[in-house]
């Protein structure tokens, strides 16, 4: 039973029920004012922050902002291209990566493993924990494994890219076996009766059932990975680069990290692009996450 | 409605600008750089990593961009790991030159630096000082470095600057340093408190500058210590502490850092080019361009330049060996 056949349910059940009291209603309308109360303050504190962010920013957002590289001679010529473009390229790669991982591991962790057996319940608490580590501490693993031996990348775009790919797989995982287990067993068990293999039966009904549900993961998973600033700060990003990537191996830098580049500098001549820097972040993260409801309304599956 | 017309025409042009960006990797330079590229035959070219200092990362990130003024081709990273973290990385050898707001350790870094067989010259590039800065409602106008000591110390029990001086005020200080991360954090408590890394902790600690200088200007009994590029550009909120180590009170200002009689807290800036990078034409020409221009950018990166005899000295050294 969905959530909303439960309250539907229980909206019914009510009717046949006397009214409610003076008392309870009362009590109801003051639980109803606290948590106004709640959703306000932290409305409040989103609005403030967006208010001052954009006072500070507004008026430095224009095309150049968005075209021209950073600059330390000429804030007023300062831009973000460099930021941009790493920061697209880093999302590419860790889809890439934490795309195909997290879905095998889902399947398996679903489909497959038997539950019982210690190392699948290993992997399933390791999971779990790895979802609530600290983002610095996989810029740390980044660090000593992937730029360092034994990967030996250096502080490249491909070793960003596979740092925040680590960083939310968990994430990414837990939403997918979510996704995968709302397929209802009938579906599978059809299949299955009808003689299709279970690997059949996993690509032509569970992954098509589930793929809204896993995109939608993907998509706010992404949206963490680029808002994130001390791992690519502790892998050894670039504070700010007069030059775009010309491919997976090359420095880069990326938003996150020429937004704390521009704040911690005495000359207040560039908080304002800091500002602005900010704004823009905030768009292409409300973006993203816009893309991720519209994606679970239009193709959420209804059983 | 006006606002709504100026949100959608930002969104378009950042979906636009999202475009240009995306495929903006494989294009050609400017025309202005690539007519500029034409003329000169002998362009330099390469790509430098420089990591280390934040403190130094304005006067490195002018560098290189007057430098790629003359030649574009040349790609600069600079990162801000810190003075600690950028000699990890140098003496590991994943950075060609390393920022420092001090030496490097002799006792820790140098032999990692050695086991890796790491080379490297050091080469100062600009001083800096640490400025001491007081609530301009907190009239103090200087402070002995034993005073200092006796307010930072560790275990110290210094409320008000009147249990230093019965003289000075008695507003309770709120006190604001910077974390234990920050080079300006190991160089003040070595020089204040005669060891690295010892201070009281009942402060307000913050790796954001600029956040102390907020702290201490909006704090009535703020008081806290900084970088002097910060106080400078805060100058009309602050109340700067001169400094008295016994030669009488010495206010921070470029002047008397430059001069070095701002002591204990002035201090050199450093670049630490590898000896293997200095092979390199362009690694050794950014050097050059570096110490022969070193006015001009410190000046565009509101940082105290070096003095003549500092800036020759410095010369010597790059050129030594090359």
């Amino acid at each position: 039973m969905t959530g909303a056949q439960i309250a539907a349910h229980a909206r019914s059940r009510s009717a046949l029920f006397p009214r409610a009291t003076a008392r309870t209603r009362a009590a109801e309308g003051g639980f109803k004012v606290l948590m106004y109360l709640a959703v306000g303050l932290a409305g409040l504190a989103l609005v403030t922050l967006l208010v001052d962010v954009a006072r500070d920013g507004w008026g430095v957002l224009s095309l150049q902002f968005l075209t021209n590289f950073p600059s330390r001679i000429s804030p007023e010529r300062s831009g973000i291209q460099s930021a941009i473009v790493g920061t697209l390229y880093l999302m590419v790669l860790t889809a890439v990566f934490v795309v195909p991982v997290g879905v095998a591991t889902a399947l398996y962790l679903e489909e497959y493993a038997d539950p019982t057996r210690w190392y699948n319940r290993w992997v399933e608490v390791n999971i779990q924990n790895l979802a609530a580590v600290p983002s610095v501490v996989y810029g740390i693993l980044g660090l000593a494994f992937i730029v360092r031996e034994p990967l030996g990348l250096g502080p490249v775009l491909l070793a960003g890219g596979l740092t925040l790919g680590l960083l939310v797989l968990p994430v990414v995982i837990i939403v997918s076996r979510e996704a995968i287990r709302s397929v209802p067993p009938s579906i599978r068990d059809g299949a299955l009766a009808l003689g299709a293999t279970q690997w059949q039966t996993i690509r032509r009904q569970v992954l098509p059932g589930s793929m809204a549900g896993i995109a939608t993961g993907v998509i706010l998973a992404l949206s963490r990975a680029i808002g994130e600033t001390a791992p690519l700060l502790v892998i050894g990003a670039a504070a700010s680069t007069r030059f775009n990537p010309q491919g997976v191996n090359d420095s880069f830098t990326a938003l996150p990290i020429q937004i704390f580049t521009w704040t911690s500098q005495a000359d207040r001549a560039f908080i304002p692009l800091a500002a602005g820097a900010i704004l823009v972040l905030m768009v292409l993260l409300l973006a993203m996450n816009s893309v991720a409801i519209l994606l679970r309304n239009r193709y959420e599956q209804k059983w | 409605m006006k606002s709504s017309g100026k949100m959608l025409a930002f969104g378009a042009s950042m979906m636009l600008a999202l475009g240009a960006a995306a495929c903006g990797g494989e294009e050609e330079p400017a025309t202005g750089e690539a007519a500029a590229q034409e003329e000169q035959s002998e362009q330099l070219s390469g790509a430098i990593r420089i990591d280390g200092s934040s403190t130094v990362v304005p006067f490195a990130e002018a560098a290189t961009e007057l430098f790629n003024e003359e030649h574009p081709e040349v790609r600069f990273t600079v990162g801000a790991s810190g003075t600690g973290g950028g000699f990890e990385k140098f003496c590991a050898g994943e950075t060609d030159i390393s920022n420092a707001s001090r030496p490097i350790k002799e006792d820790e870094e140098v032999p990692l630096c050695k086991e890796a067989n790491v080379a490297f010259k050091e080469v100062q590039v600009a001083n800096d000082g640490i400025a001491v800065a007081t609530n301009t409602n907190l009239e103090v106008e200087c402070l002995t470095t034993k005073q200092l000591k006796q307010l930072w110390n560790r275990d110290s029990k210094v409320q008000s600057l009147s249990d230093l001086d019965p003289e000075l005020p008695d507003t309770e200080l709120s006190l604001y340093g910077p974390g234990t991360d920050s080079g300006t954090f190991d160089f003040f408590t070595d020089e204040i408190n005669g060891e690295e890394g010892v201070t009281r902790e009942d402060y307000e600690a913050s790796e954001d500058d600029n956040q102390l200088v907020t702290g201490v200007a909006q704090d009535d009994g703020g008081l806290g210590y900084f970088g002097f590029s910060y106080y400078e550009q805060n100058a009309d909120q602050l109340n700067a502490v001169a400094v008295d180590s016994g030669d009488g009170c010495v206010t921070p200002s470029a002047e008397t850092i430059q001069s070095g009689e701002y002591k204990p807290l002035g201090r050199p800036l450093f670049m630490y080019p590898s000896d293997e990078a200095m092979q390199r034409p362009e690694v050794k020409a950014f050097m050059e361009f570096v110490n022969e221009n070193q006015t001009e950018i410190a000046e565009l990166a509101k940082i105290v330049p070096m003095t003549d005899e500092q800036a020759t000295k410095a010369g010597e050294v790059l050129g030594a060996g090359a």
